[in-house]
């Protein structure tokens, strides 16, 4: 019963070849291996070296981690234990772990504090980051600054309120004159709002902070990974609206925004950030008077947001001239104004563009806060150089520490990396 | 420069030209730094009228719709498009370009929103139409320029025919009384051109206002009631569609004829 006769030409097929399995060459893990690691002699001379590298590697890094003392409260007693073998105290992680974390001086009892803020943080963060999200939770978005500004600093819940009823005065005003002027609106706005601070400034009672429920806490006592998660989450969702009206506003038609907008983007693209730090932290309290001490904490946002924004805006500029003139063009024939315009049309096209630009710059601001333990604020790395490397117990204790330091901060990183990435698969809609 | 003409029999019983102005351009002109692209332009156009404008590349006849709606700025004479004065105030500028709409060669169509979402856009921000009542309009259009089963896709699933049918939906969600067409078939295949033409022509039986600059001289025969030859920033002639093409007046014109139409 063969299946072909070789005398005929017309062919019948009388036997069903049953599904055999292929070579064993071509499946799983052998033709993988052949395909990506062996599929010819340079490549397979690649992945041995590279094996061996690996290998070298952990064979040093392996007993290092493994050997890991965890518990003692000192370098000596770490060295002790380990009879000089090879090893890490890590104990100094676990003993100084809420020092790293919150720094040396917030008050222990405080600590749920950050830890809430942190968590609402997460619900705070969620119907901006996923728009399929509903958008009412975006009020609780708007209510988080000051809810948690109020359980991190403490002292009395009269201080958010009263910031956050200004904000609402103003945006209330630029609601109700917006359809007759937009100068008018905007300065109007501007003005309820400092007049609703004023005055609740004047009704907030001397010392009302020295009793309130949740025990005031003052900034020099912020430290450790909190202050750079704080630093970082405030400089960068400050910046990025900053740093679209200054794209904006470099674009304009009216030479004195555009030339203000261009003095500022050069001039805070061409100085290192830790001069803008240092100004911070010395040279501003000389510009405000001498009884005003605005907050360190507020002095460096302020700078930190100023700098990225600059870089921001450039970024986003590249995204509007990135545009075909037609879409400016499309949305003017359309009889859209330029606010319409620049919303619905330009700014959600310019923005796409820019995604990789602004993670790029959010991730730099966020790996530049640690520059803040220059101007001896005690932030994670602040912490490390300072209080813990310099005490008695851990003097020595290098690797442990700044490998920590950098784990927690790629973390944090490759997380808003492959954010950007899902959010640019998300946004894609021209199917090239 | 195909004489594509359309196979079917044209209804004229709406193509009725009123006594009403729509547009009234006189004494223009406009230059591009000391280049003088439009020279001395006087052009009225009543409602109802169908005015192909054709002319040589670089003739001004794009720069000439294109002021119309303030896209391009002129510097000397008077523009009045329904009523209103073209002039720097942007409140007139926004009413003229809520009122007349345009057609571009390259669609321009908003990439980031669905087709549903490209002709609902206008009328909910700028006529404050509630979103239910645009959509349906939005679909009457579709469905008039016969893709509905689109809606829900985005521009770049669209072939170029595609995209240009609903960019004329696009612009008649807004209900304008005035159609600019700027070269609407140049960038498309021919097979496609037919579609885009068959569209125009049925918005001209309706009655429509339109301005047209294209090369399409069976669409010119067709539906117009005048044809404007331009060349170098100046109106060189019009008349009626069957005079001017059987019967040019000026060497330019019958040159320019004898070369788009002559093989």
């Amino acid at each position: 019963m063969s299946d072909t006769h070789a005398q005929t030409v017309a062919f019948v097929r009388e036997t069903q070849i049953p599904p055999a399995p292929p070579p064993a060459s071509e499946t799983g893990v052998v033709k993988w291996l052949r395909e990506n690691l062996f599929s010819n002699a340079a490549n397979s001379a690649l992945t041995i070296a590279a094996l061996a590298v690996i290998y070298m590697v952990l064979q040093n890094t392996l007993p290092w981690i493994l050997n890991g003392v965890w518990t003692t409260s000192s370098l000596a007693e770490c060295r002790e234990i380990l009879q000089g073998k090879t090893g890490a105290c890590f104990s100094v992680l676990t003993e100084r772990w809420n020092q790293l974390l919150y720094g040396f001086k917030y008050p222990s009892d405080a600590y749920w504090r950050p830890n809430l803020a942190l968590v609402l943080l997460l619900f705070a963060a969620a119907p901006v980051l996923f728009f399929d999200l509903p958008r009412k939770l975006l009020i609780f978005t708007a209510i988080y600054p000051f809810l948690a500004f109020w359980l991190i600093w403490g002292g009395t819940l009269m201080v958010p309120v009263v910031a956050l009823l200004g904000f609402a005065a103003a945006a209330a005003v630029f609601q109700t004159f917006s359809k007759s002027s937009f100068a008018i609106a905007f300065f109007g706005a501007i003005a309820a709002a400092f007049a609703v601070w004023i005055l609740g400034g004047l009704l907030i009672p001397e010392g009302a902070s020295e009793n309130a429920w949740l025990a005031p806490v003052p900034s020099r006592d912020l430290g450790g990974f909190m202050l750079n998660l704080m630093l970082g989450v405030t400089c960068v969702s400050l910046s990025l609206p900053l740093g679209i009206a200054l794209a904006l506003g470099r674009q304009s038609d009216m030479p004195l925004i555009k030339w203000m907008c261009v003095i500022f983007i050069e001039f805070v693209r061409g100085v290192p950030l830790i001069t803008l730090l240092f100004v911070a932290s010395v040279m501003l309290a000389y510009f405000f008077p001498p009884e005003s001490t605005v907050d360190l904490f507020l002095r460096v946002v302020i700078m930190i947001t100023m700098f990225s924004a600059a870089y921001i805006a450039e970024v986003i500029r590249g995204g509007l001239a990135a545009l075909p003139k037609g879409q400016y063009e499309a949305a003017d024939s359309l009889g859209l104004d330029y606010a319409q315009a620049m919303r619905l049309i330009i700014l959600p096209q310019a923005l796409k563009i820019s995604i990789p630009g602004i993670v790029n710059v959010a991730v730099g601001l966020f790996k530049d806060t640690t520059l803040v333990s220059v101007i001896s604020m005690f932030d994670l790395v602040g912490m490390i150089r300072g209080p813990i490397l310099a005490s008695t117990e851990w003097n020595g204790v290098y690797w442990e520490l700044l490998g920590f330091a950098a784990l927690l901060f790629f973390v944090v990183c490759y997380g808003i990396s492959q954010y950007s990435q899902w959010l640019e698969r998300r946004l894609a809609t021209d199917h090239r | 420069m195909s004489e594509l003409m359309s196979d079917r029999e044209i209804d004229r019983s709406k193509m009725q030209v009123s006594d009403e102005v729509a547009i009234e351009i006189s004494n223009m002109n406009k230059w591009y730094g000391s280049f003088h692209v439009l020279r001395d332009i006087n052009l009225t156009v009543n409602q109802g009228e169908r005015i192909v404008i054709a002319g040589p590349s670089g003739s001004g006849k794009s720069t000439l719709i294109r002021c119309l709606n303030a896209l391009e700025e002129h510097q000397q004479g008077r523009i009045v498009v329904d009523g209103t004065e073209l002039s720097n105030d942007l409140k007139n500028i926004d009413k003229i370009r809520s009122e007349v709409g345009m057609v571009f060669q390259h669609f321009n169509l908003f990439p980031h929103l669905t087709i549903l979402e490209n002709c609902t856009l206008a009328p909910i921000w700028v006529r404050k139409t509630p979103k239910k009542e645009a959509e349906e309009r939005a679909m009457h259009f579709l469905e008039k320029v016969k893709i509905p089963e689109q809606a829900d896709k985005y521009p770049g699933q669209l072939s170029g025919g595609q995209q240009q049918r609903v960019a004329i939906a696009r612009s008649l969600c807004m209900m304008p009384r005035i159609m600019l067409f700027d070269e609407p078939t140049s960038a498309l295949d021919p097979e496609m051109i037919k579609e885009v033409l068959d569209t125009m022509i049925e918005l001209a039986e309706e009655g429509m206002t339109m301005l047209c600059v294209t090369h399409e001289m069976g669409f010119a025969r067709q539906v117009a009631n005048r044809v404007i030859f331009m060349d170098a920033g100046q109106i060189v002639e019009q008349n009626e569609p069957e005079e001017f093409f059987n019967n040019p007046k000026s060497d330019r014109t019958k040159l320019f004829l004898s070369q788009i139409l002559g093989h």
